[in-house]
């Protein structure tokens, strides 16, 4: 459990570090709360070069929101889990991500471990990736050379790949601002605190009188990377949240899903548990509006 | 927590002493073999086969030699010239240290990197370069007893096919007979997976050969390390009294460290030909992927019974999947361990139990984890099977087990595959878990949510357990040949403070504590003025160490038995300094006095002052004894576990709500650490029965070499645990003992397993392999929906 020899870089501006970015581009690694990183780098599965530290940059630890346009969430890039954990915003506003921050891994992690970090290693066990996909977010990239803001659908470019440049530093992530009458939740579940989800569901729901007006719903640990249940989503709105509807749309997104037999369970028995999960969250959601 | 209210003891049994040890190992200050360093140590690291089967062409190892900073690698070749390539296991058979010919399990040690640090160690391995040729793996142990199955040990003459043993215990034809006589028979078919015991800190050695003094002193982490200087004598030829075995602190065996490991040969080797230190710490990777696993018994048990419930004969076929190495740390001549006690607490007219080991391409072992010898697998099968018997009589399982438990009259009892069970009060240990878990209670409420039909369950899950520990006998246990009896030695100083030496060796135990106190009452010295001393083999009696639940009910009365030693010199003492004959005094715990005259009394610190100053003319100087305690017979404790569980019938998962226990070791020195080993057992118990497996895929690939894939469980998924107790003595047992280490790692597996069986039985499912995971609890109903 020893990794390779590396070389560790620890810039103190943002400049500084995009232009180590730049330079070592290929060969280098950021290291934000290290959770994944790290454990993978000691069993030699992953021997960069170069670890470029971005801990002691300036200005990647907010988690607000931005008034501009219809409002979105800012989380940077070295906002930790157990930041998210603890936010009064999240569970006032932004359910889904409340949801979901506790059971990401296990407390030493969270600690230490970022949200953006996550999206970055792409994991399709992951669970913020589900999440952002259900909210519709986006990443926020930049490198020596510009900005660009990259939304979650198009982030993610298989298991453990992404659409950054490996001179791009991924520095927030953003997420839309709720509407008036929302209501997500995110259901995980594993075989133990800690582990990575045998099947994770992220589901968001806005609605106008009662009809749903836009619906979200990401899926974790069943695919190559996380899926977004496109068509699930696309059949719930318009209609009301009745039973036959959440009915239809679990089974969509059960659909959607292309699970793979494992220790953790059958392929089969996964899609059915995100038929159920599904379906659990949108009748969480029906109660909550009722409520 | 205990409701057996017992007499407050005039003396130290039954005291709920603090733990001794812990001071050091709550400040940090303990001395664990990563802690051990000396001067000019050199570092170990090891390189392991990817391949579960293949055939080594050639080993390159000069681009590692050449790395800055390595100053040896070793391979099998080399170790061959020395006649160290192979070396014994502890059930005889024959296990590579390195490999030479070919690889015959994934992480199998190939070479061993010396370097002048851990980095360069580990930086060397990826540079050796390994022309392997892939084989056909063989991962099923069925597969590997059929025709044509690829020989996995052709390195051994005469064997022609991958059988280690073919084992009987019991009587077939009274069986046969039992069986022709039954109403019905009831079949449970099951595998036991391979878990492993997975300590928190892995092995590790430092291995120092003196090359001016020729003395090998090798710091190791091992549960036995008398039996290791043993072995390590015989295998390297070096004289037994130039090697010095000490285990320091040990964070963690539960069976794992039992076994000599390549590792430590190897350092051992390296040390001895580089004449410097050598230290070698295993990464958890190499703990999980190669050291001493346990459990992975293919099991079929048939009950025969008559319809009104009574047990005929049980017939049991077990093969075991051994790995490619029958590696064992067991009984010689038991070549499925203690397997047979599987007629559990039953009375059982007859039984046949038959046996099959076989190699695989997997890593050697079958260890104990936390159990006697197999005990767990024998406890398992039959606390299943009455289960399945109660469901298919229509009798509720308690009732059934009460109807067939062995009688408190009928003890001393001989069961149908020879054991002579010492104790037992089966009926009330369970009486005892049904009234407190409220066991009518919960029927009632299981029923009525199975009338709701709104997708919660409740199920309920007993075990009645009953093991044989305390190994062993000598006429019947040996190891190797070395009789498994154990030793205490005892000096008290003249101030009346003592050292007890023993041959065993704790790893979290609490035998500083447990065992002090067996002398304190024995002796009437204080705990707190009693030295404990283990694990150094230059500076304790003989003895074949700390696994099993042996440690109390062989090494536990030897102190016990030497304490009494000393205590009779004391009486002569005593007699010598009151100036009064021997019969005139009697003993109360510290200090003998005058029948008649209490206030003419000596205190055993006076006397041990006395007998290193003013001794009787013509007695032996000192208050020193050792003793070696051979038992007369194993002892049995035995248990109730009750588990409920919720159920969620839509996707199976499932969680304890209540885990009662009810535990029965005889007398308790120390019940609060009594305790502390119900709940550890319990919650690996629980470990085994929800989550944890190590399996291969079909090229023998393990998967399960991680605490990603290999699950412990943690606080938040593990259950409240409600203790209770009963009390049985041993008959034999100098103060009433028996082991209790093991009994709910033993029993509870079975108690779980059957609670979420027990939760989804009224669909028709009678069975889920462990790991019980979520998945496979919806797959047990989607099977018995399926018409299955």
């Amino acid at each position: 459990m020893f990794p390779s020899e590396f070389e560790y870089l620890a810039p103190t501006t943002l400049d500084e570090a995009l232009s180590l970015l730049a330079e070592h581009a290929e060969d280098a690694k950021v290291l934000a709360g290290g959770q994944s990183l790290i454990p993978l780098m000691k069993l030699r599965f992953a021997a960069p070069a170069i670890l470029i530290d971005i801990n002691g940059l300036p200005g990647l630890s907010h988690l607000q929101e931005d008034k501009r346009g219809r409002g979105f969430l800012r989380i940077g890039a070295l906002v930790r889990n157990a930041a998210l954990e603890r936010s009064e915003l999240l569970k006032a506003r932004y359910p889904t991500m409340a949801a979901a921050a506790p059971l990401i891994s296990d407390p030493i992690v969270r600690n230490q471990g970022t949200l953006v970090g996550s999206l970055v290693h792409a994991d399709p066990q992951g669970d913020w990736g589900s999440v952002l996909l259900a909210l519709e977010g986006e990443v926020v990239a930049k490198s020596a050379t510009g900005e660009r803001r990259i939304p979650a659908t198009k982030f993610f470019d298989g298991p453990f790949t992404t659409v950054l440049r490996p001179d791009e530093l991924a520095v927030e992530a953003r997420v839309p601002a709720p509407g008036p009458r929302s209501f997500g939740t995110y259901l995980k579940l594993e075989r133990k605190v800690g582990d990575f989800a045998t099947v994770g569901v992220a589901v968001s729901v806005s609605t106008e009188r009662g009809v749903v007006t836009r619906a979200g719903i990401g899926l974790t640990g069943v695919g190559p990377a996380n899926i977004k249940a496109v068509d699930a989503e696309q059949a719930l709105v318009g209609h009301r949240l009745t039973d036959k509807a959440i009915r239809r749309a679990a089974e969509l997104a059960a659909a959607a899903s292309e699970p793979r037999t494992d220790v953790r369970g059958s392929a089969d028995y996964k899609r059915e548990v995100v038929r159920v999960y599904v379906a659990r969250g949108l009748h969480q959601a029906l109660a909550a509006k009722a409520a | 927590m205990a409701v057996t209210e017992t007499e407050p003891s005039p003396g130290w049994l039954g005291k709920s002493v603090k733990r001794k040890e812990d001071d050091r190992f709550i400040a940090g200050r303990g001395n664990y073999i990563e802690d051990v360093k000396l001067p000019a140590m050199l570092h170990m690291a090891i390189l392991r086969s990817p391949y579960a089967h293949a055939r080594i062409n050639s080993i390159d190892t000069s681009a590692a030699t050449a790395l800055p900073g390595v100053v040896a690698v070793v391979t099998g070749e080399l170790l061959a010239q020395h006649n160290l390539a192979w070396m014994p296991t502890l059930s005889g058979d024959t296990q590579a240290v390195l490999a030479t010919d070919k690889v015959r399990f994934q992480g199998q040690e190939v070479a061993c990197v010396i370097a002048e640090d851990r980095y360069v160690a580990h930086d060397a391995l990826e540079l050796i370069e390994v022309d392997y040729e892939p084989l056909p793996a063989v991962v099923d142990p069925f597969a590997a007893l059929a025709e044509g199955a690829p020989l996995i040990r052709d390195d051994k003459d005469g064997q022609t096919d991958n059988r280690i043993y073919h084992w009987e215990a019991g009587d077939p034809e009274a069986t046969e007979r039992a069986f022709a006589e039954a109403d019905r028979v009831v079949t449970v078919d099951t595998h036991y997976p391979r878990s492993h015991p997975s300590p928190l800190e892995c092995c590790g050695c430092v291995a120092d050969v003196n090359p001016a003094s020729g003395r090998a002193t090798i710091y190791m982490t091992s549960q036995a390390p008398h039996a290791i200087r043993t072995v390590f004598a015989l295998v390297a030829g070096l004289p037994e009294q130039n090697i010095q075995i000490i285990s320091p602190d040990i964070g963690g065996g539960f069976g794992n460290k039992v076994p000599v490991y390549p590792g430590y040969v190897v350092a051992t080797a390296a040390s001895l030909l580089i004449g410097r230190p050598v230290k070698w710490i295993e990464d958890r990777t190499g703990n999980l992927i190669s050291t001493g696993f346990a459990r992975d018994f293919h099991m079929k048990g048939e009950l025969a019974l008559t319809d009104d419930g009574r047990m005929l004969g049980l017939r049991v076929t077990m093969l075991s999947d051994q790995g490619y190495a029958y590696a064992d740390a067991q009984p010689s001549k038991l070549k499925a361990g203690l397997f047979h006690i599987v007629t559990g607490s039953y009375a059982m007219p007859a039984a046949h139990v038959i046996t099959d080991g076989a190699y695989t391409n997997k890593a050697p072992g079958g260890v104990a984890y936390r159990c006697s010898f197999r005990v767990t697998e024998a406890s398992f099968l039959i606390e299943r099977l009455v289960q399945s018997a109660a469901y298919d009589l229509g009798m509720d399982p308690a009732e059934l087990r009460r109807k067939n438990f062995i009688r408190p009259d009928q003890f001393p009892y001989t069961s149908a595959t020879g054991f002579v069970y010492d104790s037992g009060d089966y009926e009330a240990a369970l009486d005892l878990a049904l009234e407190k878990a409220g066991y009518e209670a919960l029927r009632t409420e299981q029923a009525k949510l199975r009338e709701e039909g709104k997708g919660k369950l409740l199920g309920i899950g007993i075990a009645s357990m009953t093991e044989a520990l305390g190994a062993g006998p000598s006429r019947d246990y040996d190891i190797l040949g070395i009789k498994m009896f154990d030793s205490a030695e005892l000096r008290v100083h003249p101030t009346g403070k003592a050292i007890l030496k023993l041959g065993v060796r704790h790893q979290g135990q609490g035998h500083e504590t447990t065992f002090a106190q067996i002398v304190a009452h024995e002796l009437g010295i204080p705990p707190d003025d009693i030295l404990v001393h283990e694990g150094d083999t230059d500076n304790t009696p003989y003895g074949l160490g700390t696994y099993a639940s042996r440690s109390t009910p062989v090494a536990g009365a030897a102190a016990a038995m030497v304490a009494r030693k000393l205590r009779d010199k004391s009486k002569t003492i005593a007699a010598h300094l009151l100036e009064v004959a021997e019969e005139d005094l009697e003993w109360e715990i510290g200090r003998f006095s005058v029948k008649g005259a209490p206030d003419r009394s000596k205190t055993i610190q006076e006397i041990a002052f006395a007998a290193y100053t003013d001794h009787p003319p013509g007695m032996e100087a000192g208050l020193e004894g050792v003793h070696y305690y051979d038992p007369p017979n194993l002892t049995f404790p035995f248990a109730t576990y009750l588990v409920v569980v919720e159920v969620d019938a839509e996707t199976g998962e499932w969680k304890p709500r209540q885990v009662v226990a009810v535990d029965d070791c005889g007398v308790r020195i120390n019940p609060m650490i009594v305790e502390g080993q119900i709940m550890g057992g319990l919650t690996e118990g629980f470990a085994m029965s929800a989550m944890q497996q190590i399996t291969f895929d079909e090229d023998g690939n393990c998967i399960g070499a991680n605490f990603m894939d290999y699950l412990l469980p943690t606080a938040w998924e593990t259950p409240h645990f409600d203790l209770y107790e009963t009390c049985t003595p041993s008959p034999h047992h100098p103060i009433g003992c028996k082991g209790v280490g093991e009994s709910a790692t033993v029993g509870s597996p079975a108690a779980f397993v059957n609670a979420v069986v027990d939760a989804v039985a009224h669909l028709g499912v009678r069975d889920v392999d462990m790991p019980v995971t979520s998945g496979a609890v919806w797959e047990a109903i989607q099977g018995v929906k399926g018409g299955g």
